[in-house]
């Protein structure tokens, strides 16, 4: 388990709290002790629960950000309404952890259970406001890769890109959650399967793409966003790293926010629907 | 016309060397692994999997050499991660992929199902999975606008396998929870395989035909398969063995852990039943459903 810091202790950085929508609020069942603990997956949950914005469509994806949306349901954005490519939409969050989007509590009790078709049409058309997507290499710009990788060792082949192409494509905007090191985030990525930035401002519009494009990189040490002409900044460092750890471990020479803040830790009804979903840390620990 | 086969029959008369055959086209949901653990005991050979994401039964078939080339979004496994032979079989063996979207694939199927060359979309425009992909031509709209699209080419499989909840012995089938692309695979396919938890009299499926996502006049073969699905869920009969997913995830790493994954679970059992005795009474139970969850029946009368 990682311990990522406390409540009590900023380090280098400042700390966020004007801007984020969490109360810091101590919870009725979790002790301040419990809450100042906490680990790397949760803190990336919060992180990218907080991205989701009340009454928001969003494209709900695999692995962590499966929990963030159940996370972000359950406090600041209870009108959200999440998309599954499978065909499934849901306005409740499912009943219990589910490993897959298709799992049988995803299913029981959804809003509409239809095919790839019914909601990737509303992806297409516009009508998804956010999507979440993983992926072994994100670069300068934004592009991900998670088709292949080649490198010194030769070809490394990635599962592919699923829906992750088509949610970079369509929707008003994506997070990315991703393990920072240095080799994950390369200048420019070896393969492009989902489109960000492309080469900087206006690229998307170039190529003929309708709208959209990244909003953050949730990575295991910081948060990048994007400026106006494209490019990746480092905005906030997660508690315990500093600036420096994150550049250094970065593939360019990434800019650094005039306002760089320390990532909020989570809140205690964030851990306490963390906790609660993922009682056994499948995704979390 | 009764299409009731044994699994054994239905894959070695539907499933020819060379066919290409799309399946796991509902994605984690009702994957067809017993049809699949058949293809492979027949050691069939140059199969195209289609496919829009595969949760290790792609992997399974890569691994035992029965794979030619893969049309798919998406080869892994979903919870775990890397499918190894998969990737062994590409980086090591050169095995073809045509990169796929989730979107890009339906649309291909789409097309397909509906008899016109290709498909429009704007995604993936600006992206590699495109470059040197036979399935993406770059065009421009013909009306006021002239936005570049993609085309993406139309996509017929030879055969397409589904597992469903029910179906009658013609084929009719009833399925519930997610589709992903299976109505457009199955409407796509030059010949369908409906393997069903039951095979139940035609009345219970016409008396409910909005829960029909396969007519029957589609349908070459029907075979009677329960937990065939496993080790992915079958809505109202098992949820899915998540550890299942994992050890495979575990057994798998090299090449003779793999052979040796397809010695114990595939090639040294005889059929779904002996697969089940393998798998044991109780982990069967425990996939089980433990609460039933019925719909509210719809009135259909007049």
């Amino acid at each position: 388990m990682f311990e990522l810091g406390s409540f009590g202790s900023a380090g280098q950085t400042r700390r966020l709290s004007s801007t984020s929508s969490i109360a810091m609020c101590q919870s009725p069942t979790l002790s301040a002790e419990t809450v100042s603990r906490y680990t790397l997956g949760e803190l990336m949950v919060a992180s990218a629960a907080r991205e989701i914005g009340d009454g928001e469509v969003v494209f709900v994806g695999m692995r962590l950000p499966l929990i963030a949306f159940v996370v972000a349901k359950k406090t600041h954005a209870p009108n959200a309404v999440g998309l599954f490519e499978n065909g499934v939409i849901r306005t409740t969050p499912a009943p219990e952890l589910i490993y897959t989007m298709a799992d049988p509590p995803n299913i029981l009790g959804a809003t509409e259970c239809l095919d790839m078709k019914g909601v990737m049409s509303l992806l297409h058309s516009g009508r998804v406001d956010l999507g979440f997507l993983g992926a072994a290499e994100v670069d300068r710009f934004g592009n991900l890769n998670s088709t292949e990788v080649r490198g010194p060792q030769g070809l490394t082949r990635l599962p592919g890109s699923g829906g992750a192409c088509d949610i970079a494509s369509l929707a008003h905007r994506f997070v990315v959650l991703l393990e920072h090191a240095k080799q994950r985030l390369p200048e420019r990525v070896s393969f492009l399967t989902s489109p960000g930035n492309g080469d900087g401002h206006d690229w998307r519009k170039r190529v003929g793409l309708p709208r959209g494009g990244p909003a953050a990189v949730i990575t295991t040490k910081a948060v990048l966003r994007f400026g106006e002409d494209g490019e990746a900044y480092l905005a906030s460092v997660h508690p315990g790293v500093d600036g420096e750890e994150v550049t250094a471990n970065t593939g360019w020479k990434l800019r650094v926010s005039e306002n760089l803040v320390s990532t909020p830790a989570p809140g205690a009804a964030e851990l306490q629907a963390i906790r609660a979903y993922d009682k056994e840390g499948f995704w979390t620990k | 016309m009764d299409k009731l086969l044994s699994m054994r029959d239905a894959i070695q008369e539907w499933v020819p060397d060379g066919a290409s055959v799309a399946l796991g086209l509902q994605l984690e949901q009702m994957i067809p692994f017993a049809a699949g653990h058949e293809i492979i005991r027949q050691k069939k050979r140059g199969i195209t999997l289609i496919g829009p994401i595969s949760d290790i039964l792609f992997d399974q078939l890569i691994g035992a050499g029965c794979v030619k080339q893969v049309m798919a979004a998406w080869v892994g496994n979903v919870m775990m991660g890397s499918a190894y032979s998969f990737r062994r079989a590409v980086e090591q063996d050169g095995m073809k992929v045509f990169n796929l979207t989730n979107l890009t694939l339906l649309l291909a199927l789409e097309a397909g199902a509906m008899g016109v060359p290709f498909l429009p979309t704007r995604t993936a425009l600006g992206s590699d999975v495109a470059k040197g992909n036979h399935f993406f031509c770059a065009i421009f709209s013909p009306f006021e606008g002239k936005e570049p699209l993609w085309a993406v080419r139309a996509l017929n499989p030879d055969v397409t396998i589904v597992h469903v909840q029910r179906a009658d012995r013609e084929g009719n089938a009833h399925c519930w929870g997610n589709f992903g692309v299976m109505l457009e695979g199955v409407r796509a396919a030059k010949r369908v395989i409906v393997v069903a938890e039951e095979v139940v009299e035609p009345e219970v499926v016409a008396s409910d035909p909005n829960r029909t996502v396969i007519p029957g006049f589609l349908v070459n073969a029907v075979v009677e398969s329960p937990f065939g699905a496993h080790p992915s869920p079958v809505q109202g009969y098992y949820k899915r063995d998540d550890a299942f997913f994992r050890q495979y995830h575990e057994q798998t790493r090299t090449k003779s852990d793999s052979d040796a994954w397809l010695r114990r679970w595939v090639y040294d059992v005889a059929d779904r039943r002996a697969y089940l005795n393998q798998l044991g009474v109780c982990r069967v139970e425990r996939l089980g459903v433990k609460q039933h969850a019925y719909a509210a029946p719809a009135d259909y009368g007049y």
